[in-house]
């Protein structure tokens, strides 16, 4: 295996019930990457972030994670080990501020300092955030909800970060602003994983993607080839 | 001013005791889990402190208070064992189920003291020495336990812990995917609540004197719940106050009874329809004030007026 892979995923399946959500995926992901994973509604994408970040359970396969298996892990040792995950549908507390929404992301750290600093750093890369601090969560627009979702997320330290539709229900202008924002993260160090529907946007911003259809891995390659592949064109462009 | 010590000294001293039990199950209420085994632990305590000092400490004239005060220890730290041990399967249910459970919880350790030897069986345990003198006195007692348990409950809300526990009743799965790992957070804060109904019941099987199968049963499930419902579940003083209010309410309906010029069945229901009256401020309560009487809001707003 390759010194820099953070993240391996070899055959994994998942089950909900009877039906089989995911199929024997493989995906790897070096660090310093952003990956995108894009599919249609109900192709698996979600599922495969739960299964990276331990919510639901594996049914078969494995997760490799800076050379440790993970597959057991239990969800809040996970985010201990440096991965956060922005759930789909943001999940912000909507009864708590933006600031305890914060703190709370840094639930794993016990630096006072740091998390201080961390919620800064926030705000500087968040700025609409840092006027509504003492706002509660629920009371914010939808873009800023999905902002709190991913500093939340980065409140961590995550090395990976793994990100759930971040533009799901938001107008164009707010969604053109929060990519920014993802592809501004990539020089912070972190590694990421985007799971999207629009798949127009994501590869744009990605080095890799992965298609997924039906819980099987149909299609991988860099983000500017799939882009420029008919398949793609025709299925998820428009 | 002795008189009115004398008329009302019972039912202060259970108002004070209603008001740690509202406590008992606010804390688990804190994560989100709606918990009816309050009522059990409560017996269960009530049986301990019965049977230590029936049976095992026996001791002459006035009860020393020291003992008392280890009746409630080992109230407590029977009650919290037994609270892990019911809490880790029993919190993997949720919403109603977990309720049921622990209604059912409540039913076996009634049917266990109907049948033991030793808790007397259907008869229960009677004589149980008194360290006091008057019923007023047990507040030397009751009043400490509510400040204390108040003020651990009131620095719990600010600290790592009740963070936890708030993120866990909004939102489950954010909770999880922030690093808190919720079925530990969800045990300890049942079983804090089990401990206190358990020294709670230590305490009231001195003050009422005799304990029996009748303690804590599913009807007890409803008042207690009454407490925080109506009360608030969302602070904890809405829990101390329902608590308060509730156990206070039969006795106020017992005086309205009386009052002459009622017609019969009136004052026959005030005094026979407690659970009647409970079960419809429970709905009304949560058609009209689904978080309570008192409510965050309200909390706030007194603070900013006076």
């Amino acid at each position: 295996m390759n010194h820099s892979t953070l993240l391996n995923v070899q055959q994994l399946s998942v089950n909900y019930g009877g039906i089989q959500a995911l199929q024997a995926i493989d995906l790897t992901i070096e660090t310093g990457e952003v990956v995108t994973l894009i599919g249609a509604n109900g192709a698996g994408k979600s599922t495969t972030l739960r299964a990276i970040s331990r919510i639901v359970p594996i049914r078969q396969g494995k997760i490799i994670y800076h050379d440790r298996e993970i597959t057991r892990q239990r969800p809040h040792e996970v985010v201990e080990m440096g991965i956060a995950h922005s759930p789909e549908g943001r999940r912000v507390l909507a009864r708590q501020t933006v600031l305890d929404n914060l703190e709370l992301g840094a639930y794993c750290r016990r630096d006072r300092l740091g998390i201080k600093s961390d919620i800064e750093q926030q705000f500087l890369l968040f700025p609409r955030l840092a006027e509504r601090r003492s706002q509660l969560a629920g009371t914010l627009s939808g873009g800023e909800q999905q902002m709190l979702a991913i500093a939340r997320a980065l409140m961590s330290r995550p090395q990976l970060l793994l990100l759930d539709e971040p533009s799901l229900g938001l107008a164009p202008a707010i969604v053109r602003e929060i990519f920014a924002i993802i592809q501004n993260l990539r020089s912070t160090g972190v590694t990421i994983l985007l799971v999207e529907q629009n798949a127009n946007l994501a590869l744009q911003i990605a080095d890799r993607g992965y298609v997924l259809d039906a819980g099987c891995i149909t299609l991988s390659g860099l983000a500017a080839d799939l882009l420029n592949d008919d398949r793609i064109r025709q299925a998820y462009l428009g | 001013m002795n008189d009115f010590f004398a008329t009302y000294g019972f039912l202060m001293v259970s108002m004070v005791l209603g008001a740690v039990l509202g406590l008992s199950l606010y804390l688990p209420l804190m994560a989100g889990q709606l918990s009816l085994a309050s009522p059990g632990f409560y017996a269960l305590g009530g049986y301990i402190a019965a049977i230590l000092s029936t049976q095992v400490f026996q001791v002459e004239g006035n009860y020393p208070l020291s003992l008392l005060l280890l009746e409630m220890i080992a109230a407590g730290l029977v009650c919290g064992l037994l609270g892990v041990g019911v809490g880790v399967p029993a919190l993997r249910l949720r919403g109603i189920y977990l309720a049921i459970a622990t209604i059912a919880f409540v039913e076996v350790l009634r049917v266990l003291a109907l049948n033991l030897e030793i808790t007397g069986g259907a008869v229960g345990i009677f004589g149980i020495p008194q360290p006091f003198q008057s019923a007023i006195e047990y507040l030397w007692i009751a009043l400490p336990l509510l400040f204390a348990s108040m003020a651990f409950v009131y620095r719990l809300e600010k600290i790592r812990v009740g963070r936890a526990l708030i993120a866990i009743r909004e939102d489950e799965l954010a909770a999880d995917s922030m690093g808190i790992n919720p079925t530990y957070y969800k045990v300890l804060a049942f079983t804090l609540g089990a401990i206190l109904a358990g020294v709670v019941g230590a305490i009231s099987a001195h003050f009422i004197n005799t304990w029996n199968a009748r303690q804590g049963t599913f009807d007890a499930s409803i008042i207690y719940l009454t407490f925080v419902l109506i009360g608030g579940s969302r602070t904890f003083a809405g829990a101390v106050l329902g608590g308060m209010i509730f156990t206070a309410l039969p006795e106020i309906l017992r005086a309205v009874a009386d009052v002459p010029s009622l017609p019969l069945w009136l004052s026959q229901f005030f005094r026979d329809g407690r659970l009647i009256i409970f079960g419809f401020l429970i709905v009304m309560g949560t058609i009209f004030f689904p978080q309570g009487l008192v409510t965050p809001g309200l909390l706030k707003k007194l603070r900013r007026g006076g």
